[in-house]
């Protein structure tokens, strides 16, 4: 499989990374070198085999229904670029 | 006296301890060193004044015999720990300006175990690269130089490579690393240090900005494997803040340190010999098996069948997590916010990211989206999670036959900068010893073994069973006793 | 039961199809993966934590409850429930979503098929339809944006953000807005039970995606439509309607149906494209790394099942067979868990069981007590009467003290002051008199004065006889026993 600079392009809007024409063709043949090179896992023979969930056998805990946190609306927008009266602001969405 | 930069982190704690310094004595030198070698440009932040403040609580706690295990220490943070009140940025323009509200568990943990923090070390951008080129506050450079005299600035590697570098160039006593795909041991192979990768699970991620969250793993890197010990036992630890972390007690691996390995069988993985390793790793693999059957162990030829496939599910998995893990930095929260002239929320989106990543994370999240996207998912993401679980079941068999495993750390000494640099392939296959222990979740650590012909370090890794830190660390002091390394690199900075 | 409804088209009949995924807001003090309350009606971002608001390093974990409650839930409406089952990652972007996915579950959700059964008419069993429900899932829920507070930025609050939802799936099995209506009703009946999501649609603690297609009587089905997060059971049905007849003509006037998302205008009742020059969502599901699977016990299962309460349709069936309740009604007392709540605290203060008092208490709560509520605005939670009140008004009745009629009087003298009927008719001397004397007394007045008709009645004209009464229990201000009266007046007459 590989990509070409439509898919490039469409993966870049996914990942909203905007990319120049001049990126697009450099990453072209980057992407597809490296999709190439990953493609040699195709051969191995997984038939049977669980794909894997848990690195370390673990079980997954759960937490008490405690409120224990929350009301921290300085730490929560203390590093925002831009917040007014309480919120975060954004370029306006017109829906 | 030897300087006390020279010291360790045993032998800081314990002259300390002893009165043969005082803590702020240690800070002052450490800060002095720290800021004197601004040319390896390893630290993105120095915190000298919070160094001293730890060394006046470790005096005051001196003279009021409440030492914690850690008093007198000062310690660098990779800049993947969030710090509270100290800008964090794991090296990425993105994140330039953050102030975390918080310490990570890790960071946190030494802290509270009385160290004191000398500064935020520079790192491969986001943890992604393995000679810390793609930082995006510039690399660091290696204390080591070549023997041949060209003097080209090598690589410390990456991604903990201001981590290796501090240590090496004796600016800190001991740092703290992490290891996604080899991120602890590579440098610590490539700067003659020691570092050890835990358990995954030993070491809380809270905190901890995360790259590939199913392999991110915190761990020590030091002068040798008793300081490695002694940090590994204040940094890890159950924390309910992480549904990953392992609800275990930790082991007193420092008091139950022993060189004795007598009896215990060695695995050398015959899949590890690849071709176009030079010839000097397999020397020094050669010599440090010698030196494992001088301990008394038992050395048993082992096969790993699927080894060669870890490095491309590597590059898909960590890829596929981080295009998900990097999708918070955004410019709403938190982080550089970029608005182009015109345009709305996406445009922003768009802006911010294209200016804030550099070029490998780009690509790494380019790569991750694509193989986790409509119609690729089970070609490449679940293939990956299903030869990740081959690989593991690998391992699982081979603790059948052996107890340890004993590699090469990586597959030559530290390059030169920009050797690499564009072809992001050969910089991936650094990682192609580190690699498979990642993706099982095993303890590995590098440990010093020698010089290559044009005098740069050459380690050797080993990897133990899922919670065997011990046995690791036990090897990795009989093998250090055996290895006698002490070159250093000859200060230039 | 086979629906009816069709959509009459020019070229003939259609038939609608409607499968809808519903998003309840689990009850709980916590978030899903945090500590942060889920309180309603907070300042802007006080009830957020920094694993909320996506901080770097940030962690989930997950709150037990959220899944004790996915859990009851499933089994009230008799699922699947899967022991094993994992959280993902719906990788997209927008501002509302702070770690840019959402932690759902695509490809193992926590609870499998089930069903719910649905009346299509209240006063009728065999109108009962069975819709089915393909999986439940749990998710976080995003933030809320504000579009109108500044003339160039958006404002984001991040208090519901990691809030808990079930998302309830049903199976495409629903044939008309009314079915869908019903199915939203029971639903929200069972979950109102079960105690795991409090129903309320105003505050959007339940919004439902609306999946619409039409067909032809027995043909496959057609390419649908997704209406998004409509608010209340009416507007559900509005745009099931609106959206089944908009297919209809796009089908017949020779075009296509666009499998895509719709949103529901409610002012100008119609749905309405959501489509943008947007390429279409490609979420990139995949297992969350910094999650584990989630392994239910035995232990864990046994523990939920023993806390469910029981469920609207038992509970129907039993007033119907234990009480003796008329379909109707037992469905009417069943339908809201507050009303039975209400019910069987009046049916326990009676300290009777059986049709007996059944009938009677049912009766009286579903014409009077409702009746008062309706004129009053008021609901059974906010009752000025209490069951207990309610239950010493029955018991007054039962025993004589009070007729029909003063039991009128009583019950609105207790909805206006709150006092309980035993004061009541104590201080206002509201007693029914069984007094065979007084009775005796005013029957012969009565007969005395209408001398001709007594003269008639006794020539065989019975009817007069509800006069006779009429006029002896108005002269006795309506506090004469009935039944003492009827002996009475009939031994008088004879
Ligand atoms: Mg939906
Ligand atoms: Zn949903």
């Amino acid at each position: 499989m590989s990509v070409d600079t439509a898919t490039v392009r469409h993966i870049a809007r996914l990942a909203r990374i905007a990319v120049s024409d001049g990126e697009v063709e450099a990453l072209l043949p980057e992407l597809n070198n490296i999709l190439g090179w990953v493609e040699q896992l195709q051969e191995v023979d997984v038939a049977g085999v669980e794909p894997m969930t848990a690195v370390i056998p673990n079980r997954q805990r759960l937490r008490a229904d405690e409120v224990s946190d929350g009301a921290i609306r300085e730490q929560v927008l203390a590093n925002a670029p831009v917040a007014e009266h309480g919120f975060f602001a954004v370029p306006k969405v017109i829906e | 006296m030897s300087a006390i930069t020279d010291l360790g982190v045993k032998a800081i704690r314990d002259g300390f301890r002893n009165g043969d310094f005082s803590a702020r004595e240690v800070a002052d030198a450490f800060n002095a060193a720290v800021a004197a070698a601004r040319g390896l440009n390893a630290f993105v932040v120095e915190t000298p004044e919070l160094a001293l403040a730890a060394a006046e609580r470790a005096d005051e706690a001196r003279a009021s015999g409440n030492l914690k295990p850690l008093s007198g220490v000062p310690l660098g943070i990779k800049d993947l720990f969030a710090t509270k009140g100290v800008q964090t940025t794991a090296s990425s323009r993105i994140l330039e300006g953050f102030t975390p509200t918080y310490d990570s568990t890790v960071s946190g943990n030494l802290l509270a175990a009385g160290a004191g923090m000398l500064g935020k070390l520079n790192m491969d951008e986001f943890a992604m690269g393995s000679s810390n080129e793609t930082s995006g506050f510039g690399p660091v450079i290696s204390p080591w130089r070549r023997s041949d005299g060209g003097n080209a600035p090598l690589t410390p590697g990456g991604s903990s490579g201001g981590s290796a570098a501090a240590v090496a160039a004796r600016i800190a006593p001991g740092v703290t690393g992490t290891d996604t795909g080899g991120s602890i041991r590579q440098p610590a192979a490539f700067v003659g240090i020691t570092g050890i990768k835990p358990t995954y699970g030993r070491c809380s991620r809270y905190g901890m900005v995360a790259f590939a969250s199913s392999l991110d793993q915190a761990g020590p890197m030091a002068r040798d494997v008793r300081d490695c010990a002694i940090m590994l036992e204040a940094m890890a630890g159950f924390d309910p803040k992480d549904s990953t972390s392992l609800d275990l007690p930790v082991p007193q691996w420092e008091a139950n340190l022993s060189a004795d390995i007598r009896g215990k069988r060695i695995g050398i993985p015959r899949e590890y010999r690849i071709e176009g390793v030079p010839e000097e790793i397999d020397r020094v693999w050669e010599q440090g098996i010698a030196w494992m059957r001088d301990a008394g162990a038992e050395i048993v030829e082992v096969s790993l069948p699927h080894t060669r496939y870890a490095l491309p599910t590597y590059y898909i998995i960590a890829p596929a997590e981080a295009s998900s893990n990097l999708a918070r930095y955004d410019g709403v929260r938190y982080g550089r916010r970029k608005m182009p002239g015109q345009g709305g929320l996406t445009e922003m989106y768009e802006a911010t990211r294209a200016a804030g990543f550099g070029a490998e994370v780009k690509r790494r999240i380019m790569i991750g989206t694509y193989v986790l996207s409509a119609g690729f998912y089970d070609a490449y993401f679940n293939q990956a999670q299903k030869v990740r679980a081959l690989i593991a079941r690998d391992f699982e068999r081979v603790w059948e036959e052996c107890d340890l495993l004993l590699t090469p750390t990586a597959p030559s000494a530290a390059f030169a900068l920009g050797e690499k640099s564009n072809d992001p392939i050969a910089m991936y296959l650094n990682d192609v010893f580190a690699v498979p222990a990642s993706l099982a979740g095993l303890p590995a650590m590098s440990v010093p073994a020698g010089l290559d012909k044009q005098g740069l370090p050459l380690g050797l890794q080993i990897i133990g069973r899922a919670l065997d830190e011990q046995g690791v660390l036990d090897a990795g002091l009989a093998f250090e006793q055996r290895a006698g390394f002490t070159a250093r690199a000859e200060a230039w900075w | 039961m086979v629906s009816s409804y069709r959509v009459q088209g020019a070229t003939g009949e259609w038939e609608v199809v409607i499968g809808l995924e519903v998003h309840a807001q689990v009850t709980s003090r916590a978030k899903l993966f945090s500590g942060a309350s889920t309180e309603f009606g907070a300042e802007p971002n006080a009830q957020v934590s920094l694993v909320d608001a996506a901080m770097p390093g940030m962690l989930p974990v997950p709150n037990r409850e959220c899944i004790v409650q996915a859990v009851r839930t499933g089994m009230a409406l008799q699922a699947q429930i899967n022991t094993w089952s994992r959280f993902d990652r719906k990788n997209y972007f927008y501002a509302d979503l702070p770690q840019g996915y959402q932690i759902s579950q695509l490809y193992h959700p926590i609870v499998g098929e089930g069903l719910i059964e649905i009346l299509l008419d209240d006063k009728d069993e065999s109108s009962a339809k069975q819709v089915g429900i393909e999986r439940i899932h749990l998710e976080q829920d995003a933030g809320k944006m504000l579009h109108d507070q500044h003339p160039s930025f958006s404002y984001v609050d991040l208090n519901r953000s990691g809030v808990a939802l079930m998302e309830i799936v049903s199976k495409p099995d629903m044939r008309s807005p009314e079915e869908a209506g019903a199915y939203v009703r029971k639903l929200r009946s069972i979950l109102r039970y079960v105690g795991s999501c409090d129903g309320n649609m105003e505050q959007g603690s339940m919004r439902a995606d609306v999946n619409v297609s039409v067909r032809r009587p027995g043909e496959p089905l057609g390419t649908r439509t997704e209406t998004k997060n409509v608010n209340s059971v009416r507007f559900i049905m509005a745009a099931i309607e609106y959206e089944a007849s908009r297919q209809v003509d796009v089908l017949e006037s020779g075009g296509k149906v666009v499998q895509e998302t719709r949103l529901f205008d409610p002012d100008r009742v119609e749905t309405r494209s959501l489509r943008s020059k947007e390429e279409a969502h490609d979420y990139r599901y995949f297992p969350d790394p910094d999650l584990l699977p989630i392994q239910l016990s035995d232990a864990f299962l046994d523990e939920c099942r023993g806390s469910l309460p029981e469920l609207p349709d038992a509970k129907r069936h039993r007033y119907e067979t234990e009480l003796g309740l008329s379909a109707y009604n037992a469905s009417v007392l069943t339908a809201e868990v507050e009303t039975a709540r209400w019910f069987e605290r009046l049916l326990t203060a009676t300290g009777k069981a059986g049709p007996e008092i059944g009938r009677a208490a049912s009766n009286w709560v579903i014409s009077d007590l409702f009746g008062a509520l309706n004129r009053l605005g008021k609901t059974i939670t906010t009752s000025p009467v209490s069951p207990e009140q309610g239950a010493e008004l029955l018991a007054l009745v039962a025993d004589g003290t009070l007729s029909g009629t003063l039991a009128k009087q009583v019950f609105e003298i207790m909805l206006e002051t709150g006092e309980g009927p035993g004061t009541i008719v104590e201080e206002r001397g509201l007693k029914q008199t069984s007094d065979t004397d007084a009775i005796e007394a005013v029957i012969a007045g009565v007969l005395e004065a209408n001398a001709e008709k007594v003269a008639q009645y006794r020539s065989g004209k019975d009817k007069l006889f509800g006069f006779f009464v009429g006029q002896t229990m108005k002269a006795m201000q309506g506090k004469a026993n009935p039944a003492v009266v009827n002996d009475l007046l009939k031994k008088a007459l004879s």
